[in-house]
């Protein structure tokens, strides 16, 4: 069923809504156990009675501190690119879908979608909503929206997400209807709907720097990129007014800032956090830690189409040589979870049934034996890009040494870093924000993936990628995904040993900030259901 | 024969000449970067196509030379260009930055100066004794500790410990002077280091100064010791600190990146990192010649003071 029409659905849709008033009732009164038992178990077993300040109230500003772009910041929703670009853009704008907890599409601005048998066509209506300037936002907004982001002209970051939208035969039906036209039948067409930067604008709005006009939950009323962006509670917002009168997002780059402003009550919340920050304050009483699960997936890539790993062994080999627990204590200093290879840990299609993978260099050793390649010599390319690449690397090549693996390690600049590794080498640092599985599986493994840095290209899995996108009924398509991850887990150039945790950091006054909501999903950094007991 | 007036002229025509080759220096070094700035927007999407149309909006297509023509004859007429990352002009960047930054050089100037030629004067006042000591010791161990591990250690004490002090500057932009409270802390640490090489300085040159047979002829005269000290042997143990100090607003004026991060000031250290980290080349361009400008003009105006104040010196160069 992919009709989500009313709001009843979708509150149902949304368990979350229950859990964030539980947790902040715990955090509220129940004090520094309770708080810390929440944090750690994300979902919180310590029930509190003391409910007095768990009830949303209504006021106030809240200060949020994001690592920012500097001067060179813009509100235009299209050209969202850092985390804080995003948290500005949620705020002001909405998509038309946008991801749960699970990464799986959650209807926003569009109140239903239906496809036709192909799954090729999709009609989708909107939900009754206005814009701040009172019009409201109508089918032809949304058309001029993405028929923005995928301008040739402009590099726009969800232009590569729009690509099965063939938007010349794409139409409006009616003020509140749009028929979309995919190049080929995607059954996950919703995905597309909640991309990264897919933002719905007024038609004919170009200016976004002065009097940027959205949908969103806030009003604009003041911008200087680099330092900060104050907008107002939008009373008329079709998901509920917000709880805060005022939202100011302020720019600290560094981490060291960003705490310290929220330890000396400058702001009350801190985006991105160390997991040292967090250590050293979890449990101090000063602030909250907040510690949002499977926010980014860390691993290695290996090149399936050159040597060593063109041989299935060899890659299994190097499954088997990584303790994915000291990789996780050493990198990431244990902030994380550890990963089975596969892609998207708890989110909505993952293969959660297959074994956990251990270490096991007995059967490396073997399995590298029988491909002949004893005494294995590989290159591993790593750049201090992302925080724990270079120390995860050292570990990993202490690791392979134990099964007589030699790993050389070589730093590349941070810059080209991303395109370096995309074609050239053999083995490198990776890591992937969240995202559905299906767009991990359409971004990166296909035969036609831009960004395809195991280069897996297999007509087999191409073809199974395809069924699914063809398959209306949701556990047969269900269905199809395991056998790819069953592949993938088997013999895929992903080794990937865990799952970072996004950490932020509020005031004791903040409620209400839902703590499963994987970096850039829906509830990540989503001020309008947060208020200030 | 050289005048005054031509020492002066060849001192300005070298600054002009420093200025330009400051210029080029900057457009070479900056084109001599591996990767380029596409590549670096692109980040973890390196679609090739994302990529190349990244480029073609940049103009990153054209060559080099022609790129340095329209920059350097845009420069003449104080156009700095416009920021690949945002569209908007630099000067607006130099200029948004530039407030916070002059405003914590003035005010550490302004304390500067008469806490370390006073400390000095102190420390050379009594030499060898109890207060030259203490003075000599607290400066030397002062100026061991770095910036950053200052500023991180008077933001827990005073911010975080007490309470008595804002630790950062956040959210509050430009207006830095609406809130005076958040300076104190950035300017304890821009001072602390200049002060105690001021300080020594000033103590060398007054000691030197003190010694000098110049002194004793007179002191023979029977001139009051304090005119001794401030009118006769002071200008002489400050000329040597000129450059000193030419050195210290150099530095400050170049936004210090350390304070401006630790604190969240969004002077020109802040503007310089993000536009490196974004790769945002006219940006990164027309901040490096701003900078180059400001030492050449700073050291010329050093040179001059110090020929005003110690003739001698301009005679041996």
């Amino acid at each position: 069923m992919n009709d989500v029409p009313d709001v009843s659905v979708n509150n149902s849709r949304f368990p979350g809504l229950r859990r964030r008033g539980f947790l902040a009732a715990a955090g509220g009164a129940a004090g520094l156990g309770a708080l810390a038992l929440a944090g750690c178990a994300g979902s919180g077993t310590a029930a509190d009675p003391a409910k007095g300040d768990g009830k949303p109230k209504r006021g106030g500003r809240l200060r949020a501190a994001f690592a920012g772009g500097g001067a060179s910041e813009t509100l235009d929703p299209h050209l969202a690119n850092l985390f804080a670009d995003a948290a500005r853009a949620k705020a002001l704008f909405d998509k038309l879908a946008d991801y749960g907890p699970d990464l799986s599409a959650q209807p926003r601005l569009a109140s239903a979608w239906e496809p036709n048998a192909g799954m090729d066509r999709w009609k989708v209506t909107l939900r009754k909503a206005a814009f701040h300037d009172g019009k409201p936002v109508t089918a032809q907004d949304v058309l001029y929206s993405y028929r923005r982001i995928v301008d040739p002209a402009k590099a726009f970051r969800a232009k590569a997400s729009l690509e099965p939208i063939d938007l010349k035969a794409s139409r409006a039906l009616d003020e509140r209807t749009i028929e979309f036209v995919l190049k080929r039948p995607t059954a996950e067409f919703p995905n597309v709907l909640g991309a990264f930067g897919a933002y719905i604008v007024p038609e004919g709005l170009k200016d976004f720097d002065k009097k940027p006009i959205g949908s969103g939950p806030f009003r604009f009323v003041s911008f200087a990129p680099g330092e900060s962006a104050v907008f107002k509670r939008n009373d008329a917002y079709w998901d509920g007014a917000p709880y805060l009168d005022e939202l100011e997002f302020v720019v600290a780059n560094e981490e060291s800032a960003r705490a310290n402003a929220l330890l000396g009550g400058q702001v009350e919340y801190a985006h991105e956090l160390n997991p040292a920050t967090a250590r050293a304050y979890e449990n101090k009483g000063q602030i909250q830690i907040v510690r949002l699960r499977n926010s980014a997936m860390q691993g290695f890539v290996m090149k399936t189409d050159r040597p060593p790993f063109d041989d299935k062994r060899v890659r299994e080999a190097f499954f088997l040589l990584a303790d994915r627990k000291e990789l996780l204590d050493g990198a990431l200093s244990g902030a994380g979870e550890i990963g089975n290879d596969l892609f998207g840990k708890g989110y909505e299609y993952y293969a959660g049934s297959l074994p956990q993978r251990e270490q096991d260099l007995d059967r490396a050793r073997k399995l590298l034996k029988e491909a002949g390649a004893e005494k294995l010599k590989v290159t591993l390319d790593t750049s201090p890009v992302a925080a724990g690449f270079t120390e995860a690397a050292a570990i990993f090549r202490d690791q392979a040494a134990k099964a007589g693996v030699r790993i050389e390690i070589r730093t590349g600049s941070k810059d080209s870093y991303w395109k370096d590794i995309l074609d050239s080498g053999t083995l490198a640092s990776y890591r992937s924000g969240a995202m559905p599985i299906e767009s991990h599986i359409s971004q990166r493994l296909l035969t036609g993936s831009t960004t395809n840095a195991t280069h897996w290209r297999h007509k087999d899995f191409d073809a199974l990628y395809q069924q699914a996108q063809s398959t209306k009924d949701k556990k047969d398509r269900a269905a199809v995904y395991e056998r790819m991850q069953r592949r993938l887990h088997a013999e895929g150039g992903f080794l990937i040993w865990g799952f970072a945790d996004w950490i932020l950091g509020t005031a004791h006054s903040v409620r209400g900030v839902e703590r499963k909501a994987p970096a850039n999903s829906l509830d990540w950094a989503r001020f309008d259901k947060v208020w200030l007991a | 024969m050289i005048g005054p007036r031509s020492w002066v002229a060849r001192r300005l025509l070298l600054g002009v000449a420093q200025t330009a080759a400051v210029v080029l220096l900057v457009f070479s070094l900056t084109e001599a970067l591996p990767g380029d700035a596409a590549v670096a927007l692109a980040g973890d999407q390196p679609d090739p196509e994302r990529i190349a149309a990244i480029r073609e909006a940049m103009h990153l297509d054209r060559p080099a030379y022609e790129r340095l023509a329209d920059w350097a004859s845009g420069l003449l007429h104080g156009d700095f260009g416009t920021s690949l990352a945002s569209g908007r002009p630099v000067s607006s960047y130099i200029a948004d930055g530039f407030g916070p930054t002059v405003l914590l050089a003035v005010l550490t100037m302004v304390l500067l100066v008469p806490a370390g030629v006073g400390l000095g004067v102190l420390a050379a006042g009594h030499e060898g004794r109890f207060v030259d000591r203490l003075v000599s010791s607290v400066t030397l161990g002062v100026y061991a500790v770095p910036e950053f591990a200052f500023g991180v250690l008077l933001v827990t004490v005073f911010a975080l410990r007490l309470g008595w002090l804002p630790p950062t500057a956040v959210g509050y932009g430009t207006d830095l002077l609406d809130h005076p409270a958040a300076l104190v802390l950035p300017v304890l640490v821009l001072l602390s280091r200049p002060v105690c090489s001021l300080a020594r300085l000033v103590r060398a040159g007054m000691i030197d100064a003190l010694a000098s047979p110049y002194v004793a002829q007179a002191r023979r005269y029977g001139i009051s010791g304090f005119r001794i000290r401030y009118a006769h042997a002071l200008p002489n143990a400050i000329a040597p600190c000129a450059q000193q100090l030419a050195r210290t607003v150099d530095w400050l004026l170049c936004g210090v990146i350390v304070v401006e991060a630790l604190y969240v000031i969004p002077g020109l250290g802040t503007v310089l990192i993000n536009a490196v980290a974004e790769r945002d080349v006219p940006v990164v361009q027309g901040l490096a010649v701003v900078f180059g400008l400001t030492a050449v003009v700073l050291n010329l105006g050093a040179d001059l003071v110090v020929h005003r104040l110690a003739p001698r010196a301009g005679v041996a160069a």
